[in-house]
């Protein structure tokens, strides 16, 4: 009898290490890629002076006297991400409304369903379809000489954050307690005033979190722009080529050497912090969340 | 079980003396050094060479034409690489060289444009922003957008130092490969762009360059002029390594040409 405790202690030990390697396998994975990147991304930075590499205007990696300034990337970035927020939260946010409260379940299984393949497909699709569908039709509604530009980007960001926007903001809003939604009907609410007035601000810090979420997919976005935004360092502008964060490590990495590559890893860096702050404002909301509960 | 795998490693182990012992003829190290835009050409003439000689060790160092040329001059490496001719000072300094490929660049445009030729000058003035609008070259109304390659691409180096229009592009899109800029171009009726001859497809047109169509025949005698040579440059009163005159013959070969051509560029020997 013992006996058979003890190789059920042992077996019972023996998986909570395995449990362990393996948790620590993720953790040790993010902190090798921060130390690499902090390590890789300094020189640069040092060398070509922070200021100078973080507010410069003039990208121009290759010259014979090269300049490193990722302003037009850091700008980019934010007002393409802005953007596709823009576009994507007011759509996402509806249609999780609907989708968690007022469709029929034939019709919710049915959009859910294409609302996961959404998310299933590969950026690179999302980039090809921009580029052969999007940017000429982009060229030839606003008459421009070429579709590819920060708002061919923003549209391909903004169908590309819909699924976490959706998913997320419908589990927030499924969880509201039915009582609350009974309470506010049996006042004499309608149906609309009380998903608007009752379900949403109850589900708020879930709907704050996927937007969040939709932030960083907007941001951490690479292939898929690149296909479609022209990847020129010019300062953002709506019609014009753009190059973002994501695109400017990965357009110039293959060839880079010396400087040029260590300030690659310097943008890396930046793009890294960007990322952290999100996952930081996106821990806060979902605490909040909790702390409501 | 045991017994099994040791008998498996045992006849793994065996089989690799073997076949290393077949094919040991040869063994030291070869080094290049130099040009970038090489590093598609010579990386992969390197990778068959070292599969048919497992006892050479095969380096390249992307240093740049000029830094090529000076490692074997000082001796540094045992072929230098350039994608320039070299200077009359630096052939009587003591080198040789030796054409191994030409890079031709082929200039592209929609297949509905109207525009099928232009000069080397037309196409510098376009590149650098002088003649924005097609009816200047002869084509429609329309305004010109510019495709090129991302900053450090073999092919925009080349083209810009052919065109002498280094750091004055006016880039319409930096495109990272080849495919993007036909893919792009085919998609735009008032584009233009440039890519290797070797990946250019049906789905865009390409221009002659003052008259002349670029293919292998003109690339090699030299009437197609966005091209530049690949050259082997090597000391005149030296001789090469045993290991390295093996290469630097496979390399100039006609066993070579098929390799040459699959990574972009047209051999000098015919083949």
């Amino acid at each position: 009898m013992q006996k058979k405790l003890d190789r059920k202690r042992l077996a019972e030990k023996i998986v909570h290490g395995i449990f362990l390697i393996l948790g620590l396998v993720t953790v040790g994975c993010v902190l090798l890629i921060t130390v690499y990147l902090v390590v890789s991304g300094i020189p640069a930075i040092s060398k070509i002076g922070i200021f100078d590499f973080l507010f410069g205007t003039t990208w121009d990696s290759t010259a014979a006297e090269p300049s490193f300034g990722i302003l037009p990337f850091i700008l980019t970035s934010i007002y393409g991400t802005a953007g596709a927020i823009l576009i994507g939260v007011p759509i996402g946010f509806l249609t999780a409304v609907y989708l968690a409260k007022v469709a029929p379940t034939k019709i919710k299984s049915l959009v859910g369903g294409a609302v996961s393949l959404l998310a299933g497909i590969p950026s690179v699709v999302y980039g090809l379809v921009g580029m052969l569908v999007l940017v000429p039709t982009i060229r030839s509604i606003f008459n421009v000489p070429d579709g590819a530009s920060l708002l061919a980007a923003i549209a391909v960001l903004a169908v590309m954050i819909l699924p976490s926007i959706i998913k997320v903001s419908m589990t927030a809003l499924e969880a509201v307690p039915k009582e609350y939604e009974d309470a506010s009907l049996a006042l004499g609410a309608t149906q609309t005033e009380t998903y608007f007035r009752v379900s949403v601000p109850a589900a708020k810090s879930g709907i704050a979190a996927s937007v969040v979420l939709g932030v960083g997919r907007a941001i951490g976005e690479a292939m898929a722009v690149m296909m479609v935004s022209g990847n020129v360092a010019n300062m953002p502008s709506l019609f014009r080529s753009v190059r973002f964060l994501t695109t400017a490590v990965a357009s110039e990495m293959s060839y880079s050497a010396g400087l040029q590559r260590q300030a690659l890893f310097s943008i890396a860096l930046v793009l890294f912090l960007f990322i952290m702050l999100i996952n930081a404002a996106l821990s806060f909301f979902l605490k909040r969340g909790d702390g409501h509960e | 079980m045991k017994k099994f795998i040791s008998i498996v490693i045992i006849a793994a182990v065996a089989l690799m003396v073997l076949t290393g012992c077949g094919k040991a003829t040869t063994s030291g190290s070869v080094s290049t050094d130099g040009s970038t835009s090489m590093e598609n050409v010579i990386g992969a003439l390197g990778e068959s060479f070292v599969n048919e000689n497992n006892d050479i060790n095969f380096t390249y160092n992307p240093t740049g034409s000029t830094g090529g040329i000076a490692a074997v001059s000082e001796g540094r490496c045992d072929i230098g690489l350039s994608s320039r001719a070299l200077k009359d000072e630096e052939k009587a300094s003591g080198l040789t060289e030796t054409v191994l490929a030409y890079d031709g660049i082929a200039v592209i445009v929609n297949i509905n444009n109207p525009v099928s030729d232009l000069t080397l000058e037309e196409i510098a003035a376009i590149y650098t922003g002088e003649i924005t609008n097609w009816s200047e070259v002869g084509g429609n109304d329309a305004s010109i957008v510019l495709i090129g390659r991302e900053a450090g691409s073999g092919t925009r180096d080349g083209f810009e130092s052919i065109t002498d229009t280094s750091e004055k592009c006016r880039y319409r899109q930096e495109l990272p490969s080849t495919g993007d800029v036909i893919t792009t171009v085919s998609q735009n009726p008032n584009a233009i762009g440039y890519a290797s001859i070797a990946s250019v497809k049906d789905s865009v047109k390409v221009l002659s360059v003052s008259g002349v169509m670029p293919s292998e025949d003109t690339i090699r005698d030299g009437s197609y002029v966005i091209q530049r040579p690949f050259i082997l440059v090597t000391r005149t009163s030296v001789a090469l390594s045993e290991a390295a005159q093996k290469f630097f013959d496979y390399i100039t070969s006609a066993d070579a040409v098929d390799i040459i051509s699959a990574a972009g560029a047209v051999a000098a020997n015919q083949g």
